[in-house]
């Protein structure tokens, strides 16, 4: 038990729990941009794919689990993990400013890359878009025609405006240089280190973001475009 | 070659500091750069002001103490160099050198270039023992080491203990100081006896002195001039959750 409360007092512990709720956090984001890609797929006796799906997630496990009860479970996971993610990130970044808090008159970023520079304010403009993007898909609260339960539909009618469009482009792009650092972040940071693979741990995170990314952004472009109404 | 430094000066600890311009002229090409700043400091104390303090021992790059940030880089920007063994052919005529103390809360400025880079020293402290023989000198191959574990602790080993990575890093985080102590005696039979304890106390030891969080960046690996990898950082991760996770109740001569 002493040893669990060194690791969590330690810079190290807090970035294992950084690490871990990240991990839940970019699974669930691939099994999001999966479930999105429905809205390629062609409809079945009058019900949209992205429909069908949505219904399969809210009855998924039933009759084991009652109704929405995967869906539910999944929800708290979610809000536990982005509560740890978000509290680890606020204490670590409280610990480094403390660590440096005069800088070089004359500096140079050796190594850092753009990515990694922007975690912190990357992950402030995606937990402000997670919010918005709740309440604009799920509760409805900013689209302008939402309409309960009718997905493909308000998928659509979101997408026609260039507005909206731009505002989900830029939070993608803060998603993949989240976790094109994230990802390889991760490895490095459960130790998950070999000789034999490390180098094929910043490709594998490469490939992971630019994989979400265009995942994401490709339903939305064929709306714009008037390819899926 | 003449060349316009800007050099921190600081007269204590509480003293806020500023950079001052110096005129260098005449270097040589083939003058390190602890000597450009002996020629410099030789013209301060004939003209009667105070010489530009700086830590320095062996200059052949082996005792880590004369680390300075020069032009915003851990020791010049030569890799793989400390800066009593960069030369002056590394820069031009007319070149401007910007030279700072290294900037961390856990390495407070003692004077101009000097930090105070005690807190490694208590880093290495609280790692307590490892199991060797005193006495007479051991058989060099007694106790057998398989060749990458002696090769990999040996690579970590060669860390000077210079706080580059700490200067380098912009969380001033020293992981990767404290992950080449910790593996170095990880990776050999002599360091097994406290293996699991050590990762945590260093760990710790480290946190207490104020130093940040790794945050993987890697700036680290590449301003160290001995060149250790942040594979060891990945390492002493490893290590730190492995220990936790297999820490045993403390109920003496019961458990296997
Ligand atoms: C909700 C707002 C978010 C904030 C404020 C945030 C902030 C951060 C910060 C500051 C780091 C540490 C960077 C580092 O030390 O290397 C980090 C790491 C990470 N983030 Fe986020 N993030 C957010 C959302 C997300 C999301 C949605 C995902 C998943 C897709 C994610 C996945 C990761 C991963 C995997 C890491 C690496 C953990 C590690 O350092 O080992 N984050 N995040
Ligand atoms: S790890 Fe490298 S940069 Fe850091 S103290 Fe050791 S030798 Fe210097
Ligand atoms: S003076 Fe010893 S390493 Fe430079």
């Amino acid at each position: 038990m002493r040893r669990v409360v060194t690791l969590y007092r330690t810079t190290v512990g807090k970035k294992v729990l950084m690490a871990l709720s990240g991990v839940v956090l970019f699974g669930f984001i691939f099994a999001h941009m999966l479930g999105n890609l429905k809205m390629l797929a062609p409809a079945t006796d009058g019900h949209f794919a992205m429909d069908v799906y949505a219904e399969f997630l809210r009855e998924v496990g039933y009759p084991l689990v009652p109704h929405g009860g995967v869906l539910w479970t999944a929800r708290l996971v979610l809000l536990v993990s982005v509560g740890i993610h978000v509290l680890s990130a606020v204490q670590l970044a409280r610990l480094s400013r403390a660590a440096r808090p005069s800088g070089y008159a004359k500096e140079d970023s050796l190594s850092l890359s753009y990515a990694s520079q922007t975690m912190r304010w990357g992950g402030v403009i995606l937990l402000l878009f997670v919010i918005y993007h709740i309440l604009h898909f799920t509760t409805g609260q900013v689209h302008s025609s939402f309409v309960s339960g009718a997905v493909h539909q308000n998928y659509v009618s979101a997408f026609q405006s260039p507005l909206i469009f731009l505002v989900y482009f830029v939070a993608q792009t803060a998603l993949c240089l989240h976790l094109y650092h994230g990802v390889w972040s991760f490895f490095q940071t459960l130790g998950l280190s070999h000789p034999k693979y490390n180098h094929l741990r910043r490709p594998f995170a490469a490939g992971f973001a630019f994989t979400v990314y265009i995942g994401f952004l490709t339903p939305p472009t064929l709306v714009m475009t008037g390819v899926i109404f | 070659m003449n060349l316009t430094l800007h050099v921190w000066r600081q007269s204590g600890p509480r003293d806020a500091g500023r950079h001052e311009r110096y005129e260098a002229s005449d270097i040589s090409e083939q003058m390190s750069f602890l000597e450009l700043l002996d020629v410099v400091n030789e013209r301060l104390t004939n003209e009667g002001k105070e010489p530009i303090a700086f830590e320095h021992d062996c200059r052949e790059g082996i005792c880590g103490s004369c680390g300075m940030m020069i032009n915003g880089v851990p020791h010049g920007p030569k890799t793989l160099t400390t800066a009593c063994q960069l030369h002056m052919r590394s820069f031009s005529d007319g070149d401007e050198i910007w030279i700072e103390p290294w900037r961390a809360t856990a390495f407070p400025v003692l004077k101009d270039l000097v930090v105070d880079r005690s807190g490694f020293d208590r880093i290495i402290e609280s790692g307590g023992y490892i199991s060797v023989r005193t006495g007479s000198a051991p058989d060099g191959n007694a106790v057998p080491i398989r060749k990458e574990d002696a090769d990999a602790a040996f690579d970590a080993a060669t860390c000077i203990g210079c706080g580059a990575c700490v200067a380098a890093c912009p969380n001033a985080s020293a992981m990767l100081f404290t992950a080449a102590k910790v593996t170095h005696l990880a990776k050999v039979p002599q360091g097994q006896t406290q293996r699991w304890d050590r990762v945590l106390s260093m760990v710790d030891a480290h946190d207490s002195e104020g130093f940040g969080n790794c945050t993987n960046h890697g700036a680290c690996q590449e301003a160290c001039p001995k060149g250790i990898s942040i594979d060891y950082i990945a390492h002493l991760n490893r290590d730190l959750i492995k220990a936790t996770l297999t820490a045993k109740p403390d109920v003496s001569g019961k458990n296997a």
